[in-house]
Protein backbone atom coordinates (compact mmCIF):
# COMPACT_ATOMS: atom_id res chain seq x y z
CA UNK A 1 0.00 0.00 0.00
CA UNK A 2 1.67 3.22 -0.53
CA UNK A 3 0.38 6.72 -1.05
CA UNK A 4 1.54 9.08 -3.21
CA UNK A 5 1.45 12.99 -3.85
CA UNK A 6 1.57 14.21 -7.47
CA UNK A 7 2.22 17.77 -7.96
CA UNK A 8 0.08 19.04 -5.30
CA UNK A 9 -0.68 22.66 -4.73
CA UNK A 10 -2.78 24.26 -3.24
CA UNK A 11 -4.11 27.72 -2.28
CA UNK A 12 -6.03 29.56 -0.10
CA UNK A 13 -7.13 32.72 -1.51
CA UNK A 14 -4.05 34.21 -2.80
CA UNK A 15 -2.11 32.58 -0.51
CA UNK A 16 -0.42 29.33 -1.92
CA UNK A 17 0.54 27.11 1.34
CA UNK A 18 1.95 24.54 -1.29
CA UNK A 19 3.46 24.42 -4.31
CA UNK A 20 3.96 21.36 -6.55
CA UNK A 21 4.88 19.08 -3.53
CA UNK A 22 5.34 15.34 -4.96
CA UNK A 23 6.57 12.72 -2.23
CA UNK A 24 5.96 8.50 -2.00
CA UNK A 25 5.32 7.00 1.31
CA UNK A 26 6.68 3.54 0.34
CA UNK A 27 5.15 0.33 2.46
CA UNK A 28 6.96 -0.46 5.96
CA UNK A 29 9.00 2.88 5.89
CA UNK A 30 9.56 5.74 8.55
CA UNK A 31 9.13 9.07 6.31
CA UNK A 32 9.95 12.53 8.19
CA UNK A 33 8.52 15.70 7.30
CA UNK A 34 10.64 19.03 8.52
CA UNK A 35 10.29 22.27 8.11
CA UNK A 36 10.26 25.99 9.66
CA UNK A 37 6.73 27.03 11.30
CA UNK A 38 4.09 28.12 8.45
CA UNK A 39 6.09 25.63 5.89
CA UNK A 40 2.71 24.04 5.02
CA UNK A 41 3.59 20.40 6.26
CA UNK A 42 -0.12 20.02 8.07
CA UNK A 43 -1.70 21.25 5.11
CA UNK A 44 0.03 18.67 2.83
CA UNK A 45 -0.92 16.19 6.31
CA UNK A 46 -4.91 17.32 5.07
CA UNK A 47 -3.99 17.06 1.37
CA UNK A 48 -3.45 13.23 1.97
CA UNK A 49 -5.68 12.59 4.52
CA UNK A 50 -8.66 13.56 2.23
CA UNK A 51 -9.54 16.70 4.54
CA UNK A 52 -8.34 19.00 1.86
CA UNK A 53 -8.88 18.74 -1.95
CA UNK A 54 -5.89 19.56 -3.70
CA UNK A 55 -6.26 22.89 -5.76
CA UNK A 56 -4.22 20.64 -8.19
CA UNK A 57 -2.26 17.66 -8.21
CA UNK A 58 -3.10 14.16 -7.33
CA UNK A 59 -3.00 12.22 -4.27
CA UNK A 60 -2.89 8.39 -5.08
CA UNK A 61 -3.34 5.74 -2.61
CA UNK A 62 -1.99 2.37 -4.50
CA UNK A 63 -2.29 4.28 -7.87
CA UNK A 64 -6.07 5.51 -7.42
CA UNK A 65 -6.97 8.76 -6.71
CA UNK A 66 -7.83 9.54 -2.58
CA UNK A 67 -11.65 10.94 -2.65
CA UNK A 68 -11.65 14.59 -0.58
CA UNK A 69 -13.61 12.56 2.20
CA UNK A 70 -11.41 11.73 5.34
CA UNK A 71 -14.26 9.30 5.90
CA UNK A 72 -13.26 7.44 2.81
CA UNK A 73 -9.75 8.13 3.89
CA UNK A 74 -9.90 6.26 7.24
CA UNK A 75 -11.68 3.23 5.40
CA UNK A 76 -9.19 3.32 2.91
CA UNK A 77 -6.31 2.68 5.52
CA UNK A 78 -5.23 6.06 6.34
CA UNK A 79 -5.07 7.27 9.95
CA UNK A 80 -3.80 10.06 11.72
CA UNK A 81 -3.09 12.05 14.90
CA UNK A 82 -3.54 15.91 15.46
CA UNK A 83 -0.66 18.79 16.41
CA UNK A 84 -4.13 19.71 18.71
CA UNK A 85 -5.13 16.67 20.18
CA UNK A 86 -8.26 15.69 19.08
CA UNK A 87 -9.83 13.06 21.55
CA UNK A 88 -13.20 12.92 22.56
CA UNK A 89 -12.62 14.21 26.28
CA UNK A 90 -15.49 12.79 27.50
CA UNK A 91 -15.56 9.38 26.83
CA UNK A 92 -13.27 6.49 28.16
CA UNK A 93 -9.97 5.73 26.49
CA UNK A 94 -11.47 2.51 25.87
CA UNK A 95 -14.30 3.88 23.98
CA UNK A 96 -11.99 6.41 21.98
CA UNK A 97 -9.91 3.62 20.72
CA UNK A 98 -13.06 1.67 19.48
CA UNK A 99 -14.37 4.73 17.57
CA UNK A 100 -10.61 4.99 15.60
CA UNK A 101 -12.22 0.75 14.97
CA UNK A 102 -15.81 2.23 13.58
CA UNK A 103 -15.03 1.70 10.14
CA UNK A 104 -14.06 -1.80 11.14
CA UNK A 105 -16.71 -3.09 12.69
CA UNK A 106 -19.56 -5.11 11.11
CA UNK A 107 -22.35 -4.57 12.96
CA UNK A 108 -26.26 -4.83 11.84
CA UNK A 109 -29.00 -2.42 13.73
CA UNK A 110 -31.34 -4.95 13.59
CA UNK A 111 -28.89 -8.05 15.11
CA UNK A 112 -27.16 -5.29 17.44
CA UNK A 113 -30.86 -4.50 19.19
CA UNK A 114 -31.43 -7.84 19.30
CA UNK A 115 -27.83 -8.44 20.54
CA UNK A 116 -27.63 -12.01 18.80
CA UNK A 117 -24.46 -13.99 19.20
CA UNK A 118 -23.13 -12.24 15.64
CA UNK A 119 -23.25 -8.73 17.61
CA UNK A 120 -21.93 -9.83 20.89
CA UNK A 121 -18.72 -11.38 19.24
CA UNK A 122 -18.00 -8.30 16.76
CA UNK A 123 -18.31 -6.27 20.18
CA UNK A 124 -16.16 -8.47 22.42
CA UNK A 125 -13.41 -8.45 19.36
CA UNK A 126 -13.47 -5.24 18.94
CA UNK A 127 -12.76 -4.44 22.52
CA UNK A 128 -10.04 -7.08 22.82
CA UNK A 129 -8.31 -5.19 19.67
CA UNK A 130 -8.99 -1.84 21.43
CA UNK A 131 -7.16 -3.08 24.79
CA UNK A 132 -4.33 -4.44 22.55
CA UNK A 133 -3.84 -1.39 20.82
CA UNK A 134 -4.24 0.43 24.28
CA UNK A 135 -1.66 -1.61 25.67
CA UNK A 136 1.17 -1.43 22.29
CA UNK A 137 0.86 2.32 22.98
CA UNK A 138 1.68 1.74 26.82
CA UNK A 139 -1.38 2.83 28.42
CA UNK A 140 -3.35 0.66 30.63
CA UNK A 141 -5.45 -2.25 28.53
CA UNK A 142 -8.27 -1.34 31.27
CA UNK A 143 -9.17 2.68 29.43
CA UNK A 144 -11.34 3.30 31.77
CA UNK A 145 -10.86 6.75 32.71
CA UNK A 146 -12.19 9.76 30.63
CA UNK A 147 -9.76 10.67 27.94
CA UNK A 148 -9.80 14.37 28.67
CA UNK A 149 -8.49 13.73 32.54
CA UNK A 150 -4.85 11.70 31.02
CA UNK A 151 -1.77 13.39 31.38
CA UNK A 152 -0.54 14.97 28.19
CA UNK A 153 1.66 12.77 27.05
CA UNK A 154 -0.35 9.97 27.67
CA UNK A 155 -3.48 12.13 25.40
CA UNK A 156 -0.79 11.64 22.46
CA UNK A 157 -0.62 7.83 23.17
CA UNK A 158 -4.02 7.27 23.03
CA UNK A 159 -4.58 8.98 19.59
CA UNK A 160 -1.99 6.65 18.36
CA UNK A 161 -3.82 3.96 19.92
CA UNK A 162 -6.96 5.11 18.59
CA UNK A 163 -5.55 5.42 14.82
CA UNK A 164 -3.77 1.93 14.98
CA UNK A 165 -7.52 0.43 15.69
CA UNK A 166 -8.05 1.32 12.40
CA UNK A 167 -5.99 -0.91 10.82
CA UNK A 168 -4.29 1.58 8.70
CA UNK A 169 -1.37 1.01 6.21
CA UNK A 170 -0.09 4.49 6.51
CA UNK A 171 0.08 6.38 9.94
CA UNK A 172 0.36 10.08 10.34
CA UNK A 173 1.57 11.80 12.55
CA UNK A 174 1.66 15.40 13.24
CA UNK A 175 3.89 16.69 15.70
CA UNK A 176 3.63 13.62 18.10
CA UNK A 177 6.33 14.81 20.54
CA UNK A 178 5.04 18.22 20.82
CA UNK A 179 5.50 19.34 24.42
CA UNK A 180 7.27 16.04 26.34
CA UNK A 181 10.65 15.98 27.69
CA UNK A 182 13.16 13.69 27.06
CA UNK A 183 12.19 10.26 28.31
CA UNK A 184 8.55 10.83 27.03
CA UNK A 185 9.79 11.46 23.30
CA UNK A 186 12.19 8.68 23.28
CA UNK A 187 9.54 6.38 24.39
CA UNK A 188 7.69 7.50 21.23
CA UNK A 189 10.49 6.89 18.88
CA UNK A 190 10.51 3.39 20.02
CA UNK A 191 6.88 2.90 19.83
CA UNK A 192 7.15 4.38 16.24
CA UNK A 193 9.63 1.61 15.64
CA UNK A 194 7.57 -0.80 16.87
CA UNK A 195 4.58 0.33 14.74
CA UNK A 196 7.22 0.36 11.41
CA UNK A 197 7.74 -3.43 12.60
CA UNK A 198 3.54 -3.99 12.54
CA UNK A 199 4.38 -2.85 8.68
CA UNK A 200 2.54 0.60 9.28
CA UNK A 201 4.22 3.29 6.94
CA UNK A 202 4.37 6.35 9.02
CA UNK A 203 4.57 9.71 8.05
CA UNK A 204 5.78 12.04 10.76
CA UNK A 205 5.67 15.64 11.55
CA UNK A 206 8.27 17.21 13.94
CA UNK A 207 10.41 20.16 14.68
CA UNK A 208 12.53 17.91 16.78
CA UNK A 209 15.00 17.59 14.14
CA UNK A 210 17.45 15.16 16.02
CA UNK A 211 14.28 13.26 16.15
CA UNK A 212 13.64 13.07 12.77
CA UNK A 213 16.89 12.21 11.48
CA UNK A 214 17.64 9.55 14.25
CA UNK A 215 13.88 7.83 13.25
CA UNK A 216 12.97 8.01 9.57
CA UNK A 217 14.25 5.53 6.69
CA UNK A 218 13.69 8.88 4.18
CA UNK A 219 13.41 12.77 5.15
CA UNK A 220 11.08 15.12 2.89
CA UNK A 221 11.92 19.26 3.86
CA UNK A 222 9.14 22.03 3.33
CA UNK A 223 10.15 25.35 2.84
CA UNK A 224 7.78 28.20 2.24
CA UNK A 225 4.80 25.12 0.00
CA UNK A 226 7.71 23.81 -1.68
CA UNK A 227 9.84 20.57 -1.35
CA UNK A 228 13.13 21.74 -0.61
CA UNK A 229 15.18 18.64 -0.28
CA UNK A 230 14.37 14.96 0.20
CA UNK A 231 16.63 11.85 0.91
CA UNK A 232 18.20 9.49 3.33
CA UNK A 233 18.40 11.37 6.83
CA UNK A 234 22.28 11.43 6.76
CA UNK A 235 21.97 13.09 3.08
CA UNK A 236 19.65 15.70 4.27
CA UNK A 237 21.69 16.27 7.23
CA UNK A 238 24.55 17.27 5.41
CA UNK A 239 22.92 19.77 2.70
CA UNK A 240 23.41 23.16 2.47
CA UNK A 241 19.85 24.67 1.72
CA UNK A 242 18.86 23.01 4.66
CA UNK A 243 20.88 24.27 7.30
CA UNK A 244 20.71 27.65 5.46
CA UNK A 245 17.02 27.46 5.18
CA UNK A 246 16.82 26.66 9.71
CA UNK A 247 19.78 28.50 10.18
CA UNK A 248 18.03 31.56 8.23
CA UNK A 249 14.53 30.87 9.39
CA UNK A 250 15.51 30.83 13.42
CA UNK B 1 -53.38 7.33 52.58
CA UNK B 2 -55.32 5.05 50.04
CA UNK B 3 -55.26 8.14 48.12
CA UNK B 4 -51.92 9.17 48.21
CA UNK B 5 -51.02 5.25 47.49
CA UNK B 6 -53.16 5.37 44.27
CA UNK B 7 -51.90 9.01 43.30
CA UNK B 8 -48.61 7.49 43.53
CA UNK B 9 -48.94 4.77 41.36
CA UNK B 10 -50.82 6.89 38.96
CA UNK B 11 -47.78 9.35 38.88
CA UNK B 12 -45.74 6.41 38.64
CA UNK B 13 -47.50 5.21 35.33
CA UNK B 14 -47.62 8.44 33.71
CA UNK B 15 -44.33 8.98 34.41
CA UNK B 16 -43.35 5.86 32.55
CA UNK B 17 -45.48 6.87 29.49
CA UNK B 18 -43.83 10.40 29.21
CA UNK B 19 -40.51 9.17 29.77
CA UNK B 20 -40.55 6.75 26.68
CA UNK B 21 -40.98 10.35 24.56
CA UNK B 22 -38.66 12.40 26.94
CA UNK B 23 -35.90 9.95 25.69
CA UNK B 24 -36.41 10.50 21.91
CA UNK B 25 -36.32 14.76 23.06
CA UNK B 26 -33.17 14.11 25.06
CA UNK B 27 -31.30 11.68 22.10
CA UNK B 28 -32.06 14.40 19.22
CA UNK B 29 -30.97 17.41 21.69
CA UNK B 30 -27.53 15.15 22.32
CA UNK B 31 -26.80 14.80 18.59
CA UNK B 32 -28.08 18.06 16.84
CA UNK B 33 -28.61 20.70 19.69
CA UNK B 34 -32.19 20.37 18.34
CA UNK B 35 -35.47 20.69 20.23
CA UNK B 36 -37.46 18.54 18.27
CA UNK B 37 -40.92 19.69 19.31
CA UNK B 38 -42.02 18.15 16.61
CA UNK B 39 -41.43 14.52 18.59
CA UNK B 40 -44.57 14.93 20.38
CA UNK B 41 -46.52 14.28 17.05
CA UNK B 42 -44.13 10.93 16.37
CA UNK B 43 -45.65 9.96 19.23
CA UNK B 44 -49.73 11.08 18.17
CA UNK B 45 -48.86 9.43 14.58
CA UNK B 46 -47.90 6.67 16.26
CA UNK B 47 -51.11 5.93 18.56
CA UNK B 48 -52.90 6.52 15.10
CA UNK B 49 -51.34 4.24 13.12
CA UNK B 50 -52.34 1.39 16.16
CA UNK B 51 -55.71 2.58 16.51
CA UNK B 52 -55.60 2.08 12.59
CA UNK B 53 -54.05 -1.55 12.50
CA UNK B 54 -56.54 -2.74 15.21
CA UNK B 55 -59.71 -1.51 13.74
CA UNK B 56 -58.34 -2.25 10.02
CA UNK B 57 -55.91 -4.88 9.70
CA UNK B 58 -56.76 -7.39 12.64
CA UNK B 59 -60.32 -9.25 12.09
CA UNK B 60 -62.18 -8.72 15.25
CA UNK B 61 -61.96 -10.59 18.65
CA UNK B 62 -58.11 -11.04 17.81
CA UNK B 63 -57.11 -11.84 21.33
CA UNK B 64 -54.06 -9.40 23.38
CA UNK B 65 -50.99 -11.18 22.74
CA UNK B 66 -51.47 -11.20 18.76
CA UNK B 67 -53.09 -7.25 18.92
CA UNK B 68 -50.71 -5.68 21.09
CA UNK B 69 -47.20 -6.93 18.72
CA UNK B 70 -49.52 -5.75 15.85
CA UNK B 71 -50.51 -2.63 17.10
CA UNK B 72 -46.86 -2.13 18.50
CA UNK B 73 -45.21 -3.04 15.19
CA UNK B 74 -47.87 -0.62 13.20
CA UNK B 75 -47.09 1.90 15.49
CA UNK B 76 -43.46 1.79 15.26
CA UNK B 77 -43.41 1.76 11.74
CA UNK B 78 -45.78 4.77 11.16
CA UNK B 79 -43.72 6.98 14.28
CA UNK B 80 -40.32 5.79 12.37
CA UNK B 81 -41.38 6.75 8.60
CA UNK B 82 -42.75 10.46 10.23
CA UNK B 83 -39.75 10.72 11.86
CA UNK B 84 -37.12 9.74 8.87
CA UNK B 85 -39.67 11.96 6.75
CA UNK B 86 -39.24 14.95 9.07
CA UNK B 87 -35.12 14.48 9.76
CA UNK B 88 -34.59 13.91 5.90
CA UNK B 89 -37.00 16.92 4.48
CA UNK B 90 -37.34 19.66 7.05
CA UNK B 91 -33.99 19.36 9.27
CA UNK B 92 -31.29 18.06 7.05
CA UNK B 93 -31.71 20.79 4.34
CA UNK B 94 -31.41 23.54 7.52
CA UNK B 95 -27.96 21.35 8.80
CA UNK B 96 -25.52 24.47 9.58
CA UNK B 97 -28.17 27.28 9.61
CA UNK B 98 -28.52 29.29 12.65
CA UNK B 99 -30.21 27.18 15.33
CA UNK B 100 -33.55 29.10 15.47
CA UNK B 101 -34.47 28.13 12.19
CA UNK B 102 -34.76 23.72 12.74
CA UNK B 103 -36.51 25.42 15.98
CA UNK B 104 -39.31 27.25 13.88
CA UNK B 105 -39.20 24.22 11.70
CA UNK B 106 -39.98 21.67 14.20
CA UNK B 107 -43.04 24.11 15.58
CA UNK B 108 -44.33 24.26 12.14
CA UNK B 109 -44.05 20.32 11.30
CA UNK B 110 -45.46 19.89 14.79
CA UNK B 111 -48.94 21.70 13.77
CA UNK B 112 -48.71 20.56 10.12
CA UNK B 113 -48.71 16.95 11.24
CA UNK B 114 -51.86 17.94 14.44
CA UNK B 115 -53.51 19.08 11.12
CA UNK B 116 -53.02 16.30 8.72
CA UNK B 117 -54.04 13.61 11.30
CA UNK B 118 -57.05 15.88 11.80
CA UNK B 119 -58.15 16.46 8.66
CA UNK B 120 -57.57 13.01 6.93
CA UNK B 121 -57.79 10.49 9.44
CA UNK B 122 -61.73 9.52 9.44
CA UNK B 123 -63.47 10.48 13.26
CA UNK B 124 -60.31 12.47 14.05
CA UNK B 125 -61.38 15.69 14.38
CA UNK B 126 -63.02 14.81 17.88
CA UNK B 127 -61.19 12.06 20.04
CA UNK B 128 -61.40 8.46 19.13
CA UNK B 129 -61.72 5.48 21.41
CA UNK B 130 -58.59 3.57 21.77
CA UNK B 131 -58.96 -0.22 21.25
CA UNK B 132 -59.01 -2.22 24.38
CA UNK B 133 -56.59 -4.31 23.14
CA UNK B 134 -54.90 -5.36 26.58
CA UNK B 135 -56.24 -6.67 29.87
CA UNK B 136 -59.11 -4.37 30.92
CA UNK B 137 -58.78 -6.19 34.77
CA UNK B 138 -56.79 -4.79 37.37
CA UNK B 139 -54.56 -5.47 40.26
CA UNK B 140 -55.26 -4.48 43.73
CA UNK B 141 -52.93 -4.11 46.31
CA UNK B 142 -54.47 -3.72 49.27
CA UNK B 143 -56.42 -0.15 48.86
CA UNK B 144 -54.42 0.66 45.75
CA UNK B 145 -55.99 -0.48 42.17
CA UNK B 146 -53.20 -0.76 39.19
CA UNK B 147 -55.20 -1.15 36.00
CA UNK B 148 -52.84 -4.33 33.86
CA UNK B 149 -52.15 -1.60 31.57
CA UNK B 150 -50.87 0.62 34.13
CA UNK B 151 -48.20 -2.54 34.89
CA UNK B 152 -47.42 -2.84 31.61
CA UNK B 153 -46.38 0.77 31.00
CA UNK B 154 -44.03 0.90 34.12
CA UNK B 155 -42.78 -2.47 33.46
CA UNK B 156 -41.96 -1.92 29.68
CA UNK B 157 -40.75 1.68 29.98
CA UNK B 158 -37.83 1.33 32.18
CA UNK B 159 -36.76 -2.15 30.22
CA UNK B 160 -37.06 -0.38 26.80
CA UNK B 161 -34.50 2.95 28.71
CA UNK B 162 -32.08 0.08 29.91
CA UNK B 163 -31.84 -1.04 26.52
CA UNK B 164 -31.26 1.82 24.92
CA UNK B 165 -28.87 2.96 27.12
CA UNK B 166 -26.69 -0.14 27.36
CA UNK B 167 -27.17 0.03 23.06
CA UNK B 168 -25.80 3.85 23.34
CA UNK B 169 -22.87 2.55 25.90
CA UNK B 170 -21.82 -0.66 24.26
CA UNK B 171 -22.35 -0.98 20.36
CA UNK B 172 -20.65 0.30 17.53
CA UNK B 173 -23.54 2.97 16.36
CA UNK B 174 -24.03 3.99 20.45
CA UNK B 175 -20.45 4.98 20.63
CA UNK B 176 -20.46 6.67 17.12
CA UNK B 177 -23.48 9.06 18.55
CA UNK B 178 -21.75 9.45 21.68
CA UNK B 179 -18.45 10.77 19.65
CA UNK B 180 -20.46 12.72 17.32
CA UNK B 181 -22.39 14.54 20.51
CA UNK B 182 -18.93 15.72 21.55
CA UNK B 183 -17.29 17.14 18.44
CA UNK B 184 -18.84 15.81 15.07
CA UNK B 185 -16.02 17.17 13.12
CA UNK B 186 -13.75 14.59 14.31
CA UNK B 187 -15.93 11.93 14.74
CA UNK B 188 -15.97 12.58 10.75
CA UNK B 189 -12.37 11.88 10.59
CA UNK B 190 -12.94 8.69 12.16
CA UNK B 191 -15.26 7.56 9.50
CA UNK B 192 -18.24 8.20 11.50
CA UNK B 193 -21.18 8.93 8.96
CA UNK B 194 -22.63 11.84 10.33
CA UNK B 195 -26.00 11.60 8.47
CA UNK B 196 -26.38 8.17 9.22
CA UNK B 197 -25.75 9.09 13.26
CA UNK B 198 -28.43 11.47 12.62
CA UNK B 199 -31.10 9.70 11.06
CA UNK B 200 -30.12 6.65 13.34
CA UNK B 201 -31.06 8.78 16.28
CA UNK B 202 -34.50 9.96 15.21
CA UNK B 203 -35.43 6.34 14.59
CA UNK B 204 -34.53 5.40 17.86
CA UNK B 205 -36.80 8.07 18.96
CA UNK B 206 -39.21 7.22 17.13
CA UNK B 207 -39.22 3.63 17.86
CA UNK B 208 -39.49 4.63 21.64
CA UNK B 209 -42.52 6.74 21.35
CA UNK B 210 -44.43 4.58 18.82
CA UNK B 211 -44.31 1.72 21.81
CA UNK B 212 -44.79 4.30 24.23
CA UNK B 213 -48.64 5.21 21.74
CA UNK B 214 -49.65 1.86 22.09
CA UNK B 215 -48.63 2.07 26.01
CA UNK B 216 -50.48 5.34 26.40
CA UNK B 217 -53.36 4.28 24.26
CA UNK B 218 -54.51 1.10 26.07
CA UNK B 219 -54.12 2.96 29.00
CA UNK B 220 -55.83 6.10 28.81
CA UNK B 221 -57.94 4.58 26.17
CA UNK B 222 -59.14 7.99 24.31
CA UNK B 223 -56.41 9.11 21.54
CA UNK B 224 -57.15 12.68 20.30
CA UNK B 225 -54.84 14.96 17.62
CA UNK B 226 -53.73 17.16 20.85
CA UNK B 227 -52.07 14.36 22.64
CA UNK B 228 -48.80 14.83 20.93
CA UNK B 229 -48.63 18.10 21.81
CA UNK B 230 -49.80 17.94 25.38
CA UNK B 231 -47.35 15.07 26.66
CA UNK B 232 -44.89 16.25 24.09
CA UNK B 233 -44.31 19.31 26.22
CA UNK B 234 -44.22 17.33 29.43
CA UNK B 235 -41.65 15.00 28.00
CA UNK B 236 -39.47 17.87 26.78
CA UNK B 237 -39.89 19.09 30.59
CA UNK B 238 -38.71 15.93 31.54
CA UNK B 239 -36.58 15.77 29.65
CA UNK B 240 -34.97 19.16 30.96
CA UNK B 241 -35.67 18.75 34.22
CA UNK B 242 -33.38 15.25 34.27
CA UNK B 243 -30.39 17.06 32.40
CA UNK B 244 -31.04 17.00 28.23
CA UNK B 245 -28.82 14.90 26.50
CA UNK B 246 -29.07 12.28 29.78
CA UNK B 247 -30.81 9.18 28.65
CA UNK B 248 -31.37 8.79 33.32
CA UNK B 249 -31.80 12.20 33.43
CA UNK B 250 -34.76 11.76 30.93
CA UNK B 251 -36.53 8.88 32.87
CA UNK B 252 -35.88 10.51 36.05
CA UNK B 253 -36.93 14.38 34.84
CA UNK B 254 -40.39 12.03 33.78
CA UNK B 255 -40.99 9.97 37.12
CA UNK B 256 -41.00 13.35 39.00
CA UNK B 257 -43.39 15.23 36.54
CA UNK B 258 -45.70 12.43 36.56
CA UNK B 259 -45.42 12.21 40.88
CA UNK B 260 -45.77 16.35 40.86
CA UNK B 261 -49.04 16.25 38.26
CA UNK B 262 -50.64 13.95 40.57
CA UNK B 263 -50.01 14.31 43.63
CA UNK B 264 -50.44 17.90 43.18
CA UNK B 265 -54.20 16.90 41.04
CA UNK B 266 -55.26 15.83 44.61
CA UNK B 267 -53.32 17.75 47.01
CA UNK B 268 -52.38 20.85 45.68
CA UNK B 269 -54.36 24.43 45.62
CA UNK B 270 -56.44 24.50 42.61
CA UNK B 271 -56.96 20.37 42.28
CA UNK B 272 -56.70 19.06 38.64
CA UNK B 273 -57.41 21.68 37.06
CA UNK B 274 -54.06 23.51 38.10
CA UNK B 275 -51.53 20.62 37.69
CA UNK B 276 -50.22 21.44 34.95
CA UNK B 277 -49.20 24.55 36.98
CA UNK B 278 -47.20 22.62 39.72
CA UNK B 279 -44.97 20.53 36.76
CA UNK B 280 -43.61 23.88 35.47
CA UNK B 281 -43.15 25.39 39.13
CA UNK B 282 -41.21 22.43 39.76
CA UNK B 283 -38.83 23.09 36.39
CA UNK B 284 -38.77 26.71 37.39
CA UNK B 285 -37.08 25.88 40.65
CA UNK B 286 -34.99 23.16 39.52
CA UNK B 287 -33.54 25.34 36.71
CA UNK B 288 -33.04 28.36 39.49
CA UNK B 289 -30.94 26.33 41.23
CA UNK B 290 -29.65 23.38 39.17
CA UNK B 291 -29.72 25.13 35.28
CA UNK B 292 -28.36 21.87 34.28
CA UNK B 293 -30.83 20.18 35.55
CA UNK B 294 -30.42 17.22 37.66
CA UNK B 295 -28.20 14.64 35.57
CA UNK B 296 -26.99 17.34 33.08
CA UNK B 297 -23.59 18.66 32.76
CA UNK B 298 -23.30 22.60 32.99
CA UNK B 299 -23.47 24.09 29.69
CA UNK B 300 -19.53 25.27 28.26
CA UNK B 301 -18.22 22.03 29.32
CA UNK B 302 -19.17 21.08 26.08
CA UNK B 303 -16.38 21.91 23.96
Amino acid sequence: MTLTAQGVSMAFGGLLALDDVSLTVPERRVVGLIGPNGAGKTTLFNCLTGLYAPTSGLVLLNGRPLPPDPAEAARGGIARTFQNIRLFPELSALDNVLVGRHTRIRQGLLAALLRGPGFRRSEAEAVERARAELAFVGLDPAGRAPAGSLAYGDQRRLEIARALAGDPSVLMLDEPTAGMNATETAAVRELIAAIRERGIAVVVIEHDTKFIFSLCDHVHVLVRGRLLVDGPPEAVRADARVIEAYLGAA
Amino acid sequence: MATLAQQLVNGLVLGALIGLIALGYTMVYGIVQLINFAHGEVFMAGAFGAHFAYLRLLPAGTPWYLALPVMTGAAVAVSVAVAVAMERWAYRPLRGAHKLAPLITALGVSILLQEVVRVFYPGATAPLAFPRAFAGGSLTLGPVLVLWTGVLAVVVAPLLATGLHLYVERSRLGRAMRATAQDPDTARLMGIDPDRVVLATFVIGAVLAGAGAVLYGVHYTQIDTAIGFQNGIFAFTAAVLGGIGSIRGAMLGALCIGLVKSLAGQYAWGGAQYDYVWVFVLLILVLMFRPQGFLGRPEGVRA
